[in-house]
């Protein structure tokens, strides 16, 4: 076997050591019940290399790789160029096989790394302070919710009908378990967001309010007002961000008066990965409330010698030393992917980030124009950065729903994006809805592509 | 020092070289190889980047809603050679598995093969959309399934839920599923049992889920005190949560006793699989009674552990959990075929599902390397890295336990880690400053001052993937550390001497927390 050194004279010499004549008086203590008499049934021998490769390319050559069709998914994982130095740097041994950094004369690399990423983040959101990441970005939108609870001593959320129907769900479930009150609804079809109704729901009850920054339909609206509704009720603003380019090109959550600001990582350095690993950030306007924060968090300080160094800080929120009066339950982070996202972000600086920004815009506008032209299809926002809602006129489609049109695209060899009938199924309302994503990855000729298609599409449903 | 090699070779050590010997300052304050390095804020510039990218056209039309960034974002840029080098040169102040020893204890820092990652790099992986159309993704639900198919097996449990992101969060999924299922029957009941000995995540999960927590003692020997937690069982007790092997490095025997007791008064068993490579492939949780147990793929399968993370903490189910376990979850069909059961097929599939964990549906990237893994092994090889785990455990602590305390020594053999506290160290000395002379010598110390039952507890957990020789020489760099530690040797007051830095203020750090970096005024 491959990876196990021991040779079977070792293993005897070591017996000998310990006082065992065999394997099994090791496990002596295990129940004559439990006891097996070999290897596990219904389960294959060891492999070699190449045949395991064999049995996995298998099932990976099942799939269509984005890079194989033109794809237009988003919805809370995004597609973009990861440069090639980003998987150099995570491959590397000294931080792929290195252990969350308890010992910190010998792990400064990480604790730096992290200790630019909080950084980076706390930047990108206009906040004080980010921790080390989260799981993923729904996680981290419940964490928001907890924290917000924390702070404000109340247990009632208000969450917009735009968030993310799937974060919504995360939320709703842990708030059955903790005993917050969550006030949810549904996405109107509109060209914007119904801020007004929104800020009608806050109460004097109410601990925070969630909104989705650019929203689940792809909408952009000023987040002031919504700052102003929930902090003169004495509530906290919580926005969340699943699309972190967007930020190079739109203002920051903090500087529209977020007090807490999450997100999800992915789209920078992580890759799509079918849904994982991906990286939840976290960060607080105001630095009074890093002690409320959960997860991980770097701080800098001075070794015996005076020299810069770094360490995991602030532990006394944590579940190893607070136990069940944690802030959180949370343990392991997602360090390899906050180290991925931070060197892509190095990569990018802030004009690297601008660019990119600005060139997926460039082309999303370019696609939503060209995509509104295909007869019976058209746009439903006004604002929006590289994702936006196009609305199938069901007469027009013969009564197609926006999902049965995404299955018909992928048979022809197209991924034309996520209709809301996957995201919010048997809600009538938004069944002719579909959202298409566009980033730097795209060309033109993908657009045309989606574009003749549908329109290929639209003239058999007429028939 | 034992050569860690046939030939004897070892490199010798001269008397310049011992003592406090330093040669002279150097202007860059770098020491040869190890390099310092500034904060990329220190050395990037907002105009520099790594990426090329078309400029941006200033007349171009925007759809933003006048919401455009018009102030700085505050970020810096690298070019790609000085991106590569800055995190080069970082990468070389940690110590990782690939460089030497790391026998931290309940984290099994086994070796992470290099097949994993190359498979999951294969685009049809690591290159599609989780809400991509089904039909389009059959190889990736494929490979979910059957992962989860292998946990099922390799535990001897029916049910697995694949979503939740990692330990903590499957300990929580379990637990969920409990208080769903006693909520099923009318009352979610109060408590929670913990013995005292837990990982901290399985008192905070508990609470968490709106349990009261009561801790159970330990025996003198170890274990958990069957008769004590017998005496607290009653209809408010929801659940216990044991950790099997347990904390102490010990098989809890009594497992079933306690499982079968547990189940009399109607409550369920959670057991913590943060162990689960000591018995991997030879015992199956499921004989024992348990209802709920989540698995750690960074742990047992070998995904890395990656400076903290990503994990990913699969749960596997009885059948009375089951039916409460989270959604999303993949379902196979007769014909071959697999498909996502999301939350329109909640009533017609699993109507008593709790909710939803996370937004997708896993660690998929986490899932890749697991299989691959599995399937390097297969069933023969697993059991193996079981009795290997265990036989190198036994070995380390037989070889030590007659210079350094160890105060289960005498309740039979360890499972896959070696326990032992700092009593008779002299001078003051402590766990903490053994663990820092270790890294002088080379190593990444053990677990410290877990689990709390024992005074100084150093937990070492050694894997199957480390050879003897490699033990040996452990064995032997730990007897001499241990050896000044009893001396009361005060130079280990300082250690380490040799890292990148020396011991950090970790005080001044959390009195005056500085967590990202402010331009300083010039």
């Amino acid at each position: 076997m491959r990876y196990l050194p021991l040779t079977d004279t070792d293993r005897s010499d070591m017996l000998e050591r310990i006082g065992a004549s065999s394997i099994d008086d090791l496990f002596v203590d295990v129940p004559e019940i439990a006891r097996l008499d070999g290897p596990i049934r219904d389960l294959p021998m060891h492999a070699s290399e190449m045949a395991v490769e064999r049995h996995m390319k298998a099932r990976a050559g099942k799939n269509v790789a984005a890079g194989d069709a033109p794809f237009f998914l988003g919805a809370g994982a995004y597609r973009h160029h990861v440069p090639a130095s980003v998987d150099t740097v995570i491959q590397r041994g000294e931080f792929l096989t290195a252990y969350t950094p308890y010992q910190p004369e010998i792990a400064q690399g990480t604790l730096q790394m992290l200790f630019e990423f909080q950084t980076q983040v706390a930047r990108l959101y206009g906040c004080a302070v980010a921790n080390a990441s989260l799981y993923d970005g729904s996680t981290a939108c419940w964490e928001a919710v907890a924290m917000a609870t924390r702070v404000t001593k109340r247990k009632r959320a208000v969450l917009s009908g735009a968030l993310h129907p799937h974060y919504s769900e995360v939320v709703k479930t842990m708030a059955q378990f903790t005993g917050e009150t969550i006030a949810d609804a549904q996405p109107s079809i509109q060209t914007e967001p119904d801020l007004e109704g929104l800020t009608s729901r806050i109460d004097e009850d109410t601990a925070c309010v969630v909104v989705q920054y650019p929203d689940i339909l792809g909408r952009i609206s000023d987040l002031s007002k919504v700052a102003e509704a929930a902090h003169a009720k004495g509530a906290l603003l919580v926005v969340v961000n699943t699309e972190p380019v967007a930020l190079g090109a739109i203002k920051s959550p903090g500087e529209q008066g977020a007090d807490i600001v999450v997100g999800e990582g992915q789209a920078i350095g992580v890759g799509l990965q079918f849904g994982g690993p991906y990286l939840g950030l976290f960060a607080v306007r105001n630095p009074k409330h890093v002690r409320q924060m959960p997860g991980r968090l770097c701080g800098e300080t001075t070794d015996a010698e005076g020299k810069r160094g770094f360490v995991l800080t602030l532990s006394t929120r944590e579940q190893h030393i607070r136990r069940e009066k944690a802030t959180s339950n949370i343990c392991t982070n997602s360090g390899l992917c906050a180290l991925a996202f931070s060197v892509h972000m190095t990569l990018l600086g802030e004009k690297g980030l601008r660019e990119l920004a600005a060139e997926n815009h460039r082309l999303a506008c370019h696609a939503a124009d060209r995509l509104a032209q295909v007869p019976g299809v058209s746009l439903l926002n006004d604002a929006f950065f590289n994702e936006f809602t196009l609305m199938l006129d069901s007469e027009t489609w013969g009564g197609q729903s926006a999902r049965e049109v995404v299955r018909v695209l992928a048979d022809r060899g197209v991924l034309g994006g996520v209709s809301l009938g996957r995201l919010y199924p048997g809600v009538e309302a938004l069944q002719q809805a579909l959202l298409v994503a566009v980033t730097e990855m795209t060309t033109t000729q993908d657009i045309e592509t989606l574009a003749s298609e549908l329109e290929q599409l639209v003239q058999e449903a007429a028939q | 020092m034992n050569a860690p090699n046939k030939s004897g070779w070892k490199p010798t050590m001269t008397a310049a070289q011992d003592g406090m010997h330093q040669g002279p300052a150097t202007t860059t304050g770098n020491r040869a190889l190890m390099l310092e390095e500034p904060l990329i804020f220190e050395i990037g510039h907002a105009e520099t980047t790594g990426v090329d990218l078309p400029e941006i056209d200033p007349a171009a039309p925007n759809r933003l809603a006048g919401l455009g960034r018009t102030d700085p974002i505050g970020l810096v840029g690298l070019t790609e050679p000085e991106t590569v080098r800055h995190y080069t040169r970082l990468s070389r102040q940690n110590y990782g598995i690939d460089l030497g020893f790391f026998p931290l204890g309940s984290c099994t820092m086994k070796h992470n093969p290099r097949l994993n990652e190359k498979l999951a790099r294969l685009p049809g992986f690591a290159d599609i959309h989780p809400l991509a159309p089904q039909s389009s993704v059959q190889g990736a639900l494929q490979v979910i399934h059957e992962l989860g198919d292998w946990l099922c097996k390799l535990t001897g449990m029916p049910s697995v839920a694949m979503s939740p992101k990692a330990g903590a969060h499957g300990e929580l999924c379990g637990i969920l599923a409990i208080r769903a299922a006693h909520t099923a029957k009318g009352n979610p009941r109060e408590v929670v049992l913990v013995p005292e000995s837990a990982h901290g995540t399985n008192p905070a999960t508990a609470a968490f889920a709106g349990y009261k927590v009561d801790n159970i003692p330990a025996t003198p020997e170890g274990r958990v005190d069957v008769e004590a937690l017998k005496a607290r069982l009653g209809p408010d007790v929801a659940a216990v949560m044991i950790t099997n092997p347990n904390t102490c490095g010990l098989f809890e025997k009594d497992f079933r006793t306690i499982a079968d007791a547990v189940h009399d008064i109607g409550g369920y068993v959670y057991c913590d699989g943060a162990n689960f490579n000591a018995i991997v492939g030879r015992v199956r949780p499921g004989d024992l009674g348990v209802d709920a147990m989540h698995i750690n793929l960074h742990k047992t399968f070998s995904t890395p552990h990656g400076g903290g993370g990503p994990g990913s903490g699969p749960v596997v189910f009885s059948e009375a959990l089951a039916p409460f376990a989270p959604l999303p979850f993949v379902r196979k069909y007769a014909d071959g075929t697999y498909d996502l059961v999301e939350e329109e097929q909640r009533e017609a599939s699993r109507g008593q599902a709790f909710g939803r964990m996370t937004a997708f549906h896993g660690q998929m990237g986490m899932f890749t390397r697991a299989l691959t893994y599995m399937l390097s092994h297969g069933a023969d090889g697993l059991k193996q890295v079981a009795e290997d785990a265990v036989l190198n455990a036994n070995y380390i602590l037989r070889s030590l336990e007659d210079i350094l305390h160890a105060p289960f020594a005498d309740s039979g053999p360890c499972m896959h880690e070696a326990l032992f506290g700092d009593k008779d160290f002299g001078g003051g000395l402590s766990t903490l400053d053994l663990a820092k002379g270790l890294i002088d010598e080379g190593y990444h110390p053990m677990t410290v001052y877990f689990p709390l039952v024992v005074h100084g507890a150093m937990l070492v957990e050694p894997t199957e993937t480390e050879s003897k020789a490699s033990i040996d020489q452990f064995i032997t760099a730990f007897r001499s550390v241990t050896e000044r530690a009893l001396a009361g040797d005060e130079s280990l007051k300082q250690a380490p001497y040799y890292a990148p830095r020396r011991r950090l203020d970790e005080t001044g750090a959390a009195r005056k927390p500085k967590l990202a970096w402010e331009e300083t005024a010039e």
